[in-house]
């Protein structure tokens, strides 16, 4: 059976080691393909002057271009030098939801992230993404510390 | 005098006193600009506040209503038959996931609505309470909801002749639909009209969008803190303003947008809670209202004085009909322009509907109208102008001390409440001054920095100076920008009932269905 592994990227350290953690699972699978992925944080219910409004698709292009050539892009790059197969994604969203939404329509077998995405208030109210996504995805969630 | 100017005489008037600093300090100084000011706008502001002969109703208010009515008629009463659809589509049913990091319904809505919600609905409603008495709640949720239909005729044309410019950014509004529309059906003088919008609306944002906020947020300041110069007030709202519009200084903007609909919510709690300590005279206000609809109860003007009033009030309020909400809406991705139509159908629902109503439900449970006991009629004030009331108060400190008889410290949050609605009032009004100075002489840094210096500018003598006739100017400019846009909006009606139709059959069909998210 083919395995196809989702790698939640978020730009940190927590995040390379994730990458380097799938790149080690799928090198002992024997038909294994990964989906680098980096979510942009973005919530359809939050409050914009009208400016924002005006300039959000740019602003949106803007976010995938940076996130694809800064984030995704030399992950890609380095994981198909190293013989995988593998294709880059960039979303918005709820980092938890998106994820494994990414992972369903992608049929993925499973998903790695790292430890770390929220700190303080915040995480103590609402979780962790990293959290949510443990709690809520569809699939086997590996978490690199 | 006219009633208008007798009104804002009265809201003036209620926010303590607001300080004539220029008069202090120069007297001939402040009283020439006055002058001038007036002699040369005023047969404008005459003209457009104007009563119908023979009586006191300002035909612009009936210009306002009428459309209101014959869009609600000419859509089926969109606003009933579509209002779960319009909820739908706020909360993302239709959403497409792909288009996750555009302007989403909600945020559209939002946006418009932070614009709207503000001093009419707290200090217009006392007015409309104060002088109309508690039936004029009943004409003033008429209107509302009669003015939804007006929202949604504006800003489905608004986002269907938007601008998507080159560089991704997104230019809307009345003038854009005034030029294509008419260019579309082909009209000649839509670009006259879309010219003279563009110049009312520029009018419209230096003055009832910030001068009078400036002067009303200093006003509401100065009650708490006593008097002190208002340019004060005016160089520390022109320096925020000018870092948020200018510096492009984000955090600003973002802290009011989140504080904004957080006052929102607490004031509709407070109106709430202050309603359920005393729900046994809920029945009672109702039935003030509906019988002070009908007979008026001895107000001033009787009917018909309540009836001017609600629907002033709330034409003020929710802006429906005026324009700027199609500027607001017009960013929003979606590729059904009817769709924004729905969305901002709500928008007088919340503004007008629920808030003005709740404002005015706890002034008549306050009873701070007095009532003559034998006739069960309200009593009038010496003038005999307007209803009299426990401390005499009327506008803002009318609505103040209703809430305060309920929650003893409310005053000092409704306060903070008034400088917030004020400052987001400012920074949306920019918003839509800029678009309107930008049509008219092009995109581009250095003009769209002159616009923004001369906005900030006006600030300062917005809450230095009690500049009247300046104010009234402005608040005419405002109501002429619905004189053109609601001219245009009839002739482009056909457009809307169009897109109308196709949508709604195919809402009908499934063709269009929700997304699974």
């Amino acid at each position: 059976m083919s395995a196809k592994i989702v790698i939640g990227l978020d730009g940190t350290e927590t995040g390379e080691r994730a990458l380097s953690f799938a790149k080690d699972l799928a090198s002992r699978m024997e038909d294994c393909s990964l989906i680098v992925t980096y979510i942009i944080e973005w919530s359809p219910f939050t409050f914009q002057t009208a400016e924002e409004n005006a300039q959000r698709h740019k602003r949106r292009e803007q976010e995938i271009e940076l996130a694809t050539t800064r984030i995704v892009q030399p992950a890609v790059d380095s994981l198909k030098t190293a013989g995988f197969q593998v294709t880059g994604l960039v979303r918005h969203g709820d980092v938890a939801e998106a994820l494994n939404k990414l992972a369903q329509e992608n049929d993925a077998t499973q998903i790695v992230v790292g430890r770390v995405s929220a700190a303080g208030f915040a995480k103590r109210v609402f979780g962790s993404s990293t959290q949510n996504l443990v709690m809520h995805a569809s699939v086997p969630v590996t978490v690199v510390g | 005098m006219n009633i208008y100017q007798k009104t804002m005489l009265a809201v003036t008037t209620a926010f303590a006193t607001a300080s004539p600093v220029f008069a202090q300090e120069a007297p001939g100084l402040d009283q020439k600009i006055n002058e001038a000011f007036a002699s040369a706008t005023g047969p404008f502001v005459s003209f457009i506040f104007a009563s119908l002969p023979g009586t006191n109703f300002p035909w612009i208010v009936l210009w306002l209503v009428i459309a209101a009515s014959i869009f609600t008629v000419y859509f089926g009463f969109v606003q009933f038959r579509f209002f779960a659809h319009a909820i739908s589509l706020v909360k993302g049913d239709y959403s497409d996931p792909n288009d996750a990091g555009e302007v989403s319904h909600f945020q559209a809505l939002a946006t418009a609505l932070s614009g709207t919600v503000g001093l009419g609905n707290i200090a217009g409603v006392a007015v409309a309470v104060g002088i109309g008495g508690p039936g004029a709640t009943f004409w003033m949720i008429l209107a509302g909801l009669l003015g939804m239909a007006s929202k949604f005729t504006e800003c489905t044309l608004g986002v269907k002749y938007r601008n998507e410019n080159a560089d991704g950014t997104v230019s809307g509004g009345p003038m854009y639909y005034m030029s294509k529309g008419f260019d579309e059906l082909g009209l000649p003088g839509g670009k006259i009209l879309a010219v003279l919008f563009a110049i009312f609306c520029i009018l419209g944002a230096f003055g009832g969008g910030n001068m009078f906020q400036a002067n009303q947020a200093h006003a509401q300041i100065t009650a708490i803190t006593g008097d002190y110069p208002g340019f004060i007030t005016g160089i520390i709202f022109a320096v925020i303003v000018f870092a948020v519009i200018v510096g492009g200084i984000k955090s600003i903007a973002n802290v009011t947008e989140k504080v904004v609909p957080f006052m929102g919510v607490m004031y509709v709690g407070a109106a709430l809670i202050i309603l359920i300590l005393n729900f046994n005279m809920i029945g009672w206000a109702f039935g003030q209202i509906f019988a002070g609809a009908f007979t008026g109860l001895g107000v001033a003007g009787g009917m018909v004085g309540a009836l001017i009033q609600g629907f002033k009030r709330a034409a003020f309020s929710n802006e429906a009909g005026v324009g700027s909400a199609a500027i607001a809406h017009s960013a929003v991705k979606t590729n059904e322009p009817i769709t924004e139509g729905f969305v901002s159908l709500l928008e007088p629902l919340i503004d007008t509907v629920v808030i003005c109503t709740m404002t005015a439900l706890v002034i008549i449970i306050s009873q701070q109208l007095l009532i003559d006991e034998a006739t069960g009629n309200y009593l009038l004030n010496e003038a005999g102008s307007a209803i009299a009331t426990v401390d005499g108060n009327s506008g803002v400190a009318l609505t103040s001390a209703a809430f305060a008889s309920g929650i003893s410290w409310f005053p000092y949050v409704l306060a903070a409440a008034v400088i917030l609605f004020a400052f987001s009032t400012m920074i949306s009004w920019s918003y839509y001054g800029l678009k309107a100075w930008t049509y008219l002489f092009g995109e581009g840094q250095m003009t769209e920095l002159v616009f923004k210096v001369i906005f900030c500018i006006f600030t300062v003598i917005g809450a230095s100076a009690s500049l009247g006739p300046v104010i009234d100017f402005s608040d005419a400019a405002i109501f002429a920008m619905a004189v053109v846009n609601i001219l245009a909006l009839y002739f482009l009606i056909k457009i809307v009932r169009k897109e109308f139709e196709s949508y709604s059959a195919r809402l009908k069909s499934g063709e269009i269905k929700k997304f699974t998210h």
